[in-house]
């Protein structure tokens, strides 16, 4: 069955519409709104399948349709859908994922008084992900980018009345608009360069041959660096941030605060892969200056040391870590890397395959952790935990093929599969073998951790209340484990026999099969990090909570260091922190004191000139005023004494002074 | 539809209803006069709209023209009329009018007077977004002064009087270099008329005839209506008069001040500076980027120093306003007519929907101060969203749509102002991009103090949103959710005459 791309606007729809009715039910339509967003996600399930289906019958096909958003100038402002393999794999995946993680919430959130009001962000952000992933235009997709950063906070902070709640939320989304600044001047700079912001638009969009030639032709003059290079690390900055890479993987754990569905499908299996897919998305943009040998800087390269650095430093904090969501939220910062390594390196069907596994793993080991935290009372601690593999059997089976996916024990597990592509990939790049190695050293202390996590969890005897009460939870949040389980075998299945998910991904790369040795290798290493892991904590269990990590004992020092998340947190607030409130102090300083200092300084100058005037007036000009007025008003009241009122008088003044004329007439007329 | 003064009307209903007020308020019931109020305050949306339906968009020009002879002599015509920009302001005049009076609704006292010179301040308003002499332009311009300082000392809070007189001698005195400026134009010119003096302006007229009155001229009465202009943006740094008269003026008036009033001076640096003096601006455009950046950053980051909401949502209005004036002066700067559009399109659609969020988070801090009995400090609450769920929703859209977040109306308009202003000055462009950033955190800030986290001592008693509160915030919600994801419908009305204006940069 065809699938046009027109239709696509389908998929996020169905869940925009699940979200609408979760707002405006009330309080008590949880049925309803739990219903709504359930449903919506099945069906945009099978769509998505439809869709895969139609895209897969011309993999290398980028069906578009694109149409105006809004009027600018003489022009239009042009979004549109895309229908490609990559859309619709992951269209695929986090519509299951998230049908799944609903069904789950149903069990974990049933006694949460704003019940339906998590259902209603977690369909927001279900239609804010799959909009992204559906986008054929820059714009919609930093549109939909930002839509799910919102439902990330708003879901990190669903506990809002709890402090650490809504501070992880602010966090998360300042630490994510840094990032996303990058990504909107690179996005500003390619629409100025390009005039459009479309991918796929006949010929003209920006990932299109005529578009790409034009950008790498042009060179900036600062740097040497070209243009496309410069958009292409711009547009890596919002990846980075929003896929917890180094230096903004800081938010990552500290989002552990929402409820644990959402860390198992925001912050670990869809969202924080968005940045992956952003840069698999832009792929053509990205390594488009790799044509040019003469520059100073690839793109890529950085794309693949920043991956490297994150693999290996969020496993080796995930090591001393004591939270169990902790621990799994550093080892996603960790395998982000891995996908950034493999994007970096030149393999983004690689990268692809694992963000697909690892979607699929991660999201059973954080259910897996959300079932371990129901049963227990909320704790956390794995400390604190301990015996609940014979309490939860479900739980304990599942939970432990996604750990082994996790760890990439291999044949069976998916995660072997994919973990396999980006080190085969990573050590055929030319540029250098640093990745591969810290890779490497990753893939020892990955199993290592995962090892550390099962023991504690699930094996020896239960160490506190909480966990010595727990029992297995009911079907409801199961089932999902078990399917989620299920997946992270089954997916081997698109790597081996042949790696048919990354020919289909892209029909014009050519992979030929991994060496046995790196493959030997890396089995080895998934070997020692299992094999030393259990031999510490598995082979002598702890007894009590308090009782000492024997890596704690062994290197005290390390492991402070390490659970302290090597301090990046305090470094950022004594730098980055420190300086955005000294500025915005001198701004409030400068308020006060600088620019309302002016104008008070102007009003006392208008003031001062009024009091000199009137001084002037008073005491010199009114002066000579005021003593002509007293002079006027003395004669006035000299004159106003002679009028008495009496008739008498007047008329013998009136007498005199007609006396007094005739006389002066009678003697001027004689002279 | 020649022969009914439609614009006359819009801009005189409200005064016939402030009249009304004035002379029968006194025999009303309290809720007849509210009322009364906002039937003749809501004539303006339903004019606008009947506006709207006649409108040619089409056509870059002025229409639905009105002129009559008034003062021969002088050579003074009484003429209104109206383009895509003029009907943008209307039409947010026209929605955030009503709003202010229904944010109003528990004032007590005198609520006639306030009544009559609210409608005052909205006809005066209107006048000057339709009026097209300059003579009574002006005076429409010095007219809102009076109701506007009557509304913040009468009704606003205790530090009320300083901060009205502040606002009407920095505004006064801003419109006293205007009027000298204009005066100059008059002897020079013999003309007060817009639309005359920009054919002048576009013929190269206009700088000659001012030269002949001796050649620092030009330059001193760009200077005098640019401070005019400057003033009322306020454009940094001449906005220390704002935070006061915002903070200290009662809920409806504070959002009238920042809703419609600050468009005022946008619309004069569209309407008069630019168009009169493109020379002057083009050669002042280096400096006063920077300024509109301070505005941008400084105010921004000025914001998160403010315990008081009021000044911080105040102070986030200097920076939303800076965009504007950020996006015209990169126009000025540079001639590339595509990005110009781009920039252009993006200040006209930031006033209107800065109208919108800037007013609408007024009207939350007028909620929280109704429920504490006039408190307003960021660290006075706490945990509102437990107890208020649908206040913490209404505010927290307001807010979102003040972040500039997609899917809410502010995002396309700084979305247009920032591509345009990139392929203009793209390093202005970047440094802008910090208050982004800054807004972001001291409005997140605001929220987390306020609405998350326990309940505050204080907080437990308050109660969500009553009927006419609702009344209040909805329509700004859902016209935030509108406008962000249809544009085009308030771009349609003015594309066509920002398609003109970039086609005919100078």
């Amino acid at each position: 069955m065809y699938f046009p791309a027109s239709h696509l606007w389908i998929i996020p729809a169905l869940p925009l519409v699940a979200a609408a009715i979760g707002a405006l039910v009330p309080r008590s339509g949880r049925a309803l709104a739990s219903g709504a967003a359930i449903a919506s996600m099945v069906a945009a399930f099978f769509v998505s399948c439809l869709a895969l289906h139609t895209a897969l019958a011309d993999p290398a096909a980028h069906a578009a349709h694109n149409f105006a958003w809004f009027d600018v100038g003489s022009g239009a402002m042009r979004l549109g859908w895309l229908l490609d393999p990559l859309t619709a794999f992951m269209c695929v995946m986090v519509t299951f994922v998230s049908s799944l993680i609903f069904i789950f919430s149903l069990g974990y959130m049933k006694e949460d008084a704003n019940f339906k009001q998590f259902f209603c962000f977690l369909s927001l952000f279900a239609a804010a992900m799959l909009g992204l992933l559906v986008a054929n235009s820059l714009l919609l997709l930093f549109i939909c980018w930002e839509l799910v950063g919102l439902a990330s906070y708003l879901l990190i902070g669903f506990w809002f009345h709890k402090p650490s709640a809504a501070a992880a939320a602010k966090k998360a989304f300042i630490t994510t608009r840094i990032g996303d600044l990058g990504f909107l001047i690179g996005l500003l700079w390619l629409y100025d360069s390009t005039g459009s912001l479309l991918f796929f638009d006949g010929g003209h969009g920006v990932l299109e041959a005529a578009t790409l030639t034009a950008l790498t032709g042009k060179t900036l003059v600062c740097c040497g660096l070209t243009v496309s290079t410069a958009i292409g690390l711009l547009i890596f900055c919002g990846a980075v941030g929003k896929s917890g890479q180094f230096p903004l993987h800081v938010w990552l754990p500290d989002a552990m605060e929402g409820p644990t569905p959402v860390s198992a499908l925001i912050h670990a299996a869809t969202m924080v892969a968005a940045g992956v897919f952003l840069i698999a998305r832009v792929y053509p943009l990205m390594s488009a200056d790799q044509v040019l040998a003469n520059v100073p800087l690839h793109a890529l390269t950085v794309v693949a040391f920043i991956g490297a650095i994150t693999a290996l430093l969020g496993a080796c904090i995930a090591v001393a870590q004591n939270d169990i969501k902790r621990i799994l939220a550093f080892s996603t910062v960790s395998q982000l890397g891995y996908m950034m390594l493999a994007l970096g390196v030149g393999s983004w069907t690689a990268a692809i395959f694992h963000l697909l596994t690892h979607a699929f793993f991660k999201a059973l080991l954080f259910l897996g952790a959300g079932s371990v935290i129901h049963a227990a009372h909320h704790e956390q601690d794995i400390r604190r935990l301990g015996g609940l593999g014979a309490k939860m059997k479900i739980t304990f089976a599942t939970f432990a093929i996604g750990m082994m996916a996790l760890s990439g024990v291999p044949f069976l597990f998916s995660g072997f599969w994919s973990k396999e592509g980006i080190l085969h990939a990573a050590h055929e790049w030319d540029v250098s073998h640093l990745p591969l190695y810290a890779g490497l050293a990753a893939v020892v202390l990955t199993a290592f951790y995962m090892t550390r996590l099962m023991a504690e969890t699930f094996f020896g005897k239960s160490r506190s209340h909480e966990s010595g009460h727990a029992h297995e939870n009911s079907a409801v949040m199961t089932v999902p484990l078990v399917l989620l389980a299920a997946c992270a075998i089954l997916l081997s299945l698109l790597a081996w026999p042949s790696p048919w998910l990354q020919h289909q991904l892209d029909p014009s790369a050519h992979s030929e099969p991994g060496g046995i040795s790196l493959m030997v290798l890396s089995i080895v290493l998934v070997a020692v990090g299992i094999g030393s892991g259990w031999a510490i904590y598995g082979r002598k269990p702890r007894a009590t909570e308090a009782s000492p990590d024997p890596l704690e004992t062994a290197a005290p020092d390390i492991i402070a260091a390490l659970a302290a998340r090597l301090g990046f947190d305090e470094l950022y607030a004594a730098t980055v922190g420190r300086l955005n409130s000294g500025f915005a102090s001198l701004a409030d300083f400068m308020e006060r004191w600088i620019w309302g200092g002016a104008v008070t300084l102007l009003a006392r100058f208008g003031e001062f000139t009024g009091v000199v005037n009137r001084e002037t007036d008073e005491n010199t000009l009114n002066g000579g005023f005021d003593s002509v007025s007293h002079q006027i008003r003395g004669t006035g009241r000299a004159y106003s004494r002679a009028q008495t009122g009496d008739a008498h008088g007047y008329m013998r003044f009136i007498a005199l002074g007609f006396v007094v004329l005739m006389l002066f007439v009678m003697l001027g007329g004689s002279r | 539809m020649s022969s009914l003064p439609i614009l006359s009307l819009i801009v005189f209903a409200p005064w016939i209803g402030a009249l009304l007020l004035a002379l029968f308020g006194r025999n009303l019931g309290a809720n007849a006069r509210r009322a009364l109020g906002l039937v003749f305050s809501g004539s303006t949306l339903v004019l606008a709209l009947v506006v709207v339906g006649l409108f040619n968009p089409a056509a870059a020009g002025y229409q639905f023209g009105e002129s009559h002879a008034w003062i021969t002599t002088l050579n003074v015509n009484y003429r209104l009329g109206l383009d895509g920009l003029s009907l943008l302001l209307v039409l947010l005049t026209g929605i955030v009018s009503p709003l202010c009076l229904m944010a109003s609704w528990r004032i007590e006292r005198d609520t006639h007077t306030f009544g009559a010179l609210f409608l005052l301040l909205q006809g005066a308003a209107l006048g000057v977004f339709l009026a097209l002499d300059f003579f009574h332009w002006f005076l429409f311009w010095e007219l809102t002064l009076v109701p506007a300082f009557f509304l913040i000392k009468l009704w606003g809070g205790p530090g009320a009087t300083r901060a009205a007189y502040q606002f009407v001698i920095y505004t006064l005195a801003g419109g006293a270099f205007m009027l000298l400026g204009f005066a100059a134009l008059y002897v020079a010119t013999g003309t007060l008329d817009f639309a005359e003096l920009t054919r002048l302006a576009a013929t190269g007229g206009l700088a000659p005839k001012l030269a002949a009155l001796g050649g620092f001229w030009p330059t001193a009465v760009f200077v005098g209506v640019f401070l005019g202009l400057a003033v009322k943006v306020p454009l940094f740094p001449f906005h220390t008069w704002l935070p006061s008269a915002y903070a200290e003026a009662p809920t409806g008036a504070s959002m009238f001040l920042t809703g419609v009033m600050s468009k005022m001076g946008v619309y004069g640096f569209l309407r008069i500076l630019w168009p009169l003096f493109p020379a002057q601006l083009h050669a002042a455009a280096p400096c006063l980027l920077w300024l509109a950046l301070g505005g941008v950053v400084l105010g921004a980051f000025a914001a998160m120093k403010q315990t008081d909401l009021k000044r911080m949502v105040a102070y986030s209005s200097i920076n939303h306003l800076s965009y504007c004036l950020l996006a015209l002066f990169a126009v000025a700067s540079a001639t590339k007519p595509d990005a110009a559009a781009s920039a252009l399109s993006g200040t006209l659609l930031q006033m209107f929907n800065h109208g919108l969020s800037a007013a609408a988070l007024f009207a939350c801090v007028g909620i929280l101060e109704a429920r504490s009995g006039g408190l307003r400090g960021l660290n006075d609450f706490g945990g509102v969203r437990t107890v208020a769920p649908l206040f913490a929703g209404l505010c927290g859209v307001a807010m979102f749509s003040s972040l500039g977040l997609p899917g809410l109306n502010g995002f396309v308009g700084e979305f247009l102002i920032f591509s345009g202003v990139f392929g203009l000055a793209p390093w202005a462009a970047a440094v802008a991009c910090l208050g982004l950033l800054a807004t972001a955190l001291f409005l997140l800030t605001f929220w987390q103090r306020v609405f998350h986290g326990p309940v505050g001592a204080g907080v437990a008693a308050f109660r969500d949103l009553d009927r006419v509160e609702i009344l209040t915030l909805l329509p700004f919600a859902i016209l935030m959710f509108l406008f962000g994801v249809l544009p085009q419908i308030v771009i349609i009305l003015f594309n066509p005459l920002v398609t003109t204006w970039a086609a005919h940069l100078p």
